[in-house]
C-alpha cells in the first residue's frame, strides 16, 4: 500500500507534509500500527506461530486458555474442538484476509475505474447501460448479492472473492465516474483537449491521477469491508472450507460450542476480524483527512 | 401529489425489469441438475427426461423466460422442490418472520442513535460526543455474526435472561392462528400475553444484534447533519429570538436534519436484509433469507428467484416510501419535485 513508501527515509516535501496531517490522526496511526502486526504475522506466520494450522493434539480438545482457567502454556488463546492450537490458526489465517482483501480490492479498483471512466468520458447510451447496470447490482442486498454469485460459482474461497469484488464494483464505479465528471469541467481538462491528447492520455494521465484521492480512501475501507464479507461467506459455509483457517469459517465451526461456554473458540476468531476491519477504518479515515480535507467530517 | 407519485413509480420499472432479467439469468445457470435433484436419487433417465419437460426446462433459455415472465404477472412463481410448496406461500409464510426482526431491530436502533447523533451534534466535543464516534467507528467493523455470537454467550450461557436461541417462540409456547404473521401483533390482537412475553424474550437478542449492526451509520449521519444545521441561519436566528433550547433543537434543528437520516435509513434496511441472513444462521430463525440460502446450496431456484424479486420489491417499494416521506417532512421537496 502507498502508506509503506511514505515511511522511508527522507521523503519529497509533499508526502512530508501527507506524513504529518496522517499522524497527527492517532486512531488513524494506532490502525497503521495494528496493520504493520497482522501483515508480520501473515509474512513470518511459519517462524511465528507456535504449532502448525492443522496440528490436531488429541490430548488437549478444546482446552481453554492458560490464564483462564486452562493448564497448557503450549496454547496461549486454547485449543478447538479438535485440538488444534487457535492462536496458530488466527495466525496462518491473517495470510488469508490480507489475501482476500488484497485480491478483491484491486479486482474491484481496477475494473470498476475502468469503467467509470468509461461510463464518465461516454455519456451517452453507454453511460446508461454502466450506470443502469450499476443500479440493479445496487438493488440487491449486498451480502445476498455476494451468496448469489457463490451459488452459481460453487463454494469455494476464490469465488467468494470474485462474488465480493463484483458486490462492491458499483461503489468505485459510481466515485471515479462522478469525480471524473466533476474533473471534466475544469479548465485544464479543456486546455488539454485542445492541445490536441487523445482519448486514452485524457483518460490516464490527465484527469485519472486527480480523481484518486478519493479512489484511494475508498479502497482501504473496501479492504476492511472485504475481509469482513468473506468472513461472512465462510460463516455460511460459502467461503473457505474447513479446514482452512480462515476467521469466519473459524467462527462457522465454533458455532455450536457457545451453548456450551467454550468462549474462547469464538471470541479470538472474532476479535481478530474485529480488530482488523476496524484497523482498516481507522486507516482509510485518516487517509480521508490527510488527503482530502474537502471529505473532513468536523 | 399523485402526479409526482405515478412519475416516481415509474422510474422504479426499469430497475424492476433489470432484477427479474438477472435474477432469471442468475438462477438459470447455477449448478446442478434441478430435473435430477427433484426426480430424487433412484430415479431412472426417462424418468428424469420426463420431469425435465414437465418442468420446462427442455425449452430454449428465451422461451423459459418467456415462460417464466408469463407466470410472473398471474402471481405464480413456482414451487420449491425442497418443501414442495408454492413459492409465494413459502415466503408469504416466512416474510413476516424476517420482517419482525428487522423492523423491531431497526425500531431499536432508531430510538438509540437518532437521540445519541443529536446529543453528540448539540454537545460536541463532550464525552457523549466521543462515545457517538466510538459507536460510528467500531460499529462498522463489528461481523454480525460474532456480535450474535458473543450476545447469546453473555445473556443465555451466563446470564440466563434470555432463552436458547432456537427460533421465534419456545417449544411449549403455541403461536396464535396468523392473522398478520407478525408473532407480537397476531399476540395482541387475540389477547395471549404469555405467548407475546415468549415471543418477545426469542425476539430480543437477534434484533439487538441487528440495533447493533445499524446503530453505526444512523448515528453518523444524524450527528454530522445536526452539526450542518445547527450552525445554519435561522437556528441562530430561532435562538436569538429566545426560544427554549428543546423547541429550537427538536422543533427547528432536528426537522430540518431529518432529510440524510431518512435516506440513510433506507440504505440501513437494505444492509439488515442482508445481514437478516447471518442473524437467522446465529438465532436458527425460520426466515426468509435462511430460506434462500438453503434453497441456493441445494440449487432450487424458483425460490431464490422468488426470494430476490420479493427483496427488489421491497426496496423499491422502500425507497417509493422514504421519497413520499421526503414530502411530508420538508414542503419545499413538494414544491420542487
Amino acid at each position: 500500500m502507498s502508506t509503506v513508501s511514505e515511511t522511508t527515509p527522507a521523503p519529497p516535501a509533499p508526502l512530508l507534509a501527507f506524513w504529518r496531517d496522517f499522524s497527527r490522526n492517532r486512531g488513524a496511526l494506532a490502525g497503521l500500527l495494528f496493520i504493520l502486526l497482522v501483515v508480520f504475522c501473515a509474512v513470518f506466520a511459519p517462524i511465528v506461530a507456535p504449532h502448525a494450522a492443522d496440528t490436531q493434539y488429541r490430548d488437549n480438545f478444546l482446552t481453554a486458555p492458560p490464564w483462564a482457567g486452562g493448564d497448557d502454556w503450549r496454547f496461549l488463546l486454547g485449543t478447538d474442538d479438535v485440538g488444534r492450537d487457535i492462536l496458530s490458526r488466527i495466525m496462518w489465517g491473517s495470510q488469508l484476509s490480507l489475501f482476500i482483501g488484497a485480491i478483491v480490492v484491486t479486482l474491484s479498483l481496477g475494473v470498476g475505474v475502468l469503467l467509470g471512466l468509461v461510463a464518465g468520458f461516454s455519456r451517452g447510451l453507454l453511460d446508461q447501460f454502466i450506470m443502469r447496470l450499476m443500479d440493479v447490482l445496487m438493488a440487491i442486498p449486498s451480502l445476498l448479492l455476494a451468496v448469489a454469485i457463490v451459488a452459481v460459482l460453487g463454494p469455494s474461497l476464490t469465488n467468494a472473492m470474485i462474488a465480493i469484488a463484483i458486490v462492491v464494483l458499483p461503489h468505485y464505479v459510481r466515485l471515479t465516474r462522478a469525480t471524473v465528471i466533476g474533473e471534466l469541467a475544469k479548465d485544464y481538462v479543456t486546455a488539454s483537449r485542445i492541445a490536441g491528447a487523445g482519448i486514452l492520455r485524457m483518460m490516464m494521465i490527465v484527469v485519472l491521477p486527480n480523481c484518486l484521492a478519493p479512489l484511494i480512501v475508498q479502497a482501504t475501507l473496501g479492504f476492511s469491508s472485504a475481509i469482513l464479507d468473506a468472513a461472512a461467506l465462510g460463516f455460511l459455509g460459502l467461503g473457505a472450507q474447513p479446514p482452512t483457517p480462515e476467521w469466519g469459517t473459524m467462527l462457522a465451526d465454533a458455532k455450536k460450542f457457545v451453548q456450551s461456554g467454550h468462549w474462547w473458540v469464538v471470541t479470538f476468531p472474532g476479535l481478530a476480524i474485529l480488530l482488523t476491519v476496524l484497523a482498516f477504518n481507522l486507516l482509510g479515515d485518516g487517509l480521508r483527512d490527510a488527503l482530502d480535507p474537502k471529505l473532513k467530517e468536523r | 401529489m399523485l402526479s409526482s407519485f405515478l412519475r416516481r413509480l415509474a422510474t422504479a420499472i426499469p430497475s424492476l425489469i433489470g432484477v427479474i432479467i438477472v435474477t432469471f439469468l442468475l438462477t438459470r445457470v447455477l449448478p446442478g441438475d434441478t430435473a435430477a435433484y427433484f426426480a430424487g436419487p433412484a430415479a431412472t433417465p426417462e424418468a428424469i427426461e420426463e420431469i425435465r419437460v414437465k418442468l420446462g426446462l427442455d425449452k430454449s433459455i428465451p422461451e423459459q423466460f418467456v415462460d417464466y415472465v408469463g407466470a410472473l404477472v398471474q402471481g405464480d412463481l413456482g414451487s420449491s422442490l425442497t418443501t414442495g410448496q408454492p413459492v409465494i406461500q413459502d415466503i408469504i409464510d416466512r416474510l413476516p418472520a424476517s420482517a419482525e426482526l428487522t423492523l423491531f431491530g431497526l425500531f431499536i436502533a432508531i430510538a438509540v442513535a437518532v437521540p445519541l447523533g443529536i446529543l453528540a451534534a448539540v454537545r460536541q466535543g463532550s464525552w457523549i460526543d466521543h462515545l457517538c464516534r466510538i459507536v460510528a467507528t467500531a460499529g462498522v467493523s463489528l461481523p454480525v455474526f460474532f456480535t450474535g455470537l458473543l450476545l447469546v454467550y453473555v445473556f443465555y450461557y451466563i446470564l440466563g435472561w434470555a432463552p436458547a436461541p432456537l427460533g421465534r417462540l419456545d417449544v411449549f409456547a403455541f403461536p396464535p392462528d396468523p392473522i398478520t404473521g407478525f408473532l407480537l401483533i397476531d399476540c395482541v390482537l387475540v389477547g395471549d400475553w404469555e405467548t407475546l412475553g415468549s415471543a418477545l424474550a426469542q425476539l430480543a437478542v437477534p434484533s439487538a444484534t441487528l440495533a447493533i449492526f445499524a446503530l453505526a451509520p444512523i448515528t453518523r449521519i444524524t450527528r454530522a447533519s445536526m452539526l450542518s444545521v445547527l450552525s445554519s441561519e435561522f437556528v441562530r436566528t430561532a435562538r436569538a429570538s429566545g426560544l427554549s433550547p428543546f423547541k429550537v433543537i427538536v422543533g427547528y434543528a432536528f426537522r430540518n436534519a431529518m432529510l440524510p437520516v431518512i435516506t440513510t435509513l433506507g440504505m440501513v434496511f437494505s444492509f439488515l436484509l442482508g445481514a437478516n441472513v447471518l442473524v437467522e444462521k446465529v438465532f436458527a430463525w425460520p426466515g426468509i433469507g435462511s430460506y434462500a440460502v438453503e434453497a441456493l446450496i441445494a440449487s432450487d431456484y424458483a425460490p431464490v428467484q422468488g426470494f430476490v424479486l420479493a427483496m427488489a420489491i421491497m426496496y423499491v417499494v422502500l425507497n417509493l416510501l422514504i421519497d413520499l416521506l421526503y414530502g411530508v417532512i420538508d414542503p419545499r421537496v413538494r414544491i420542487e419535485g
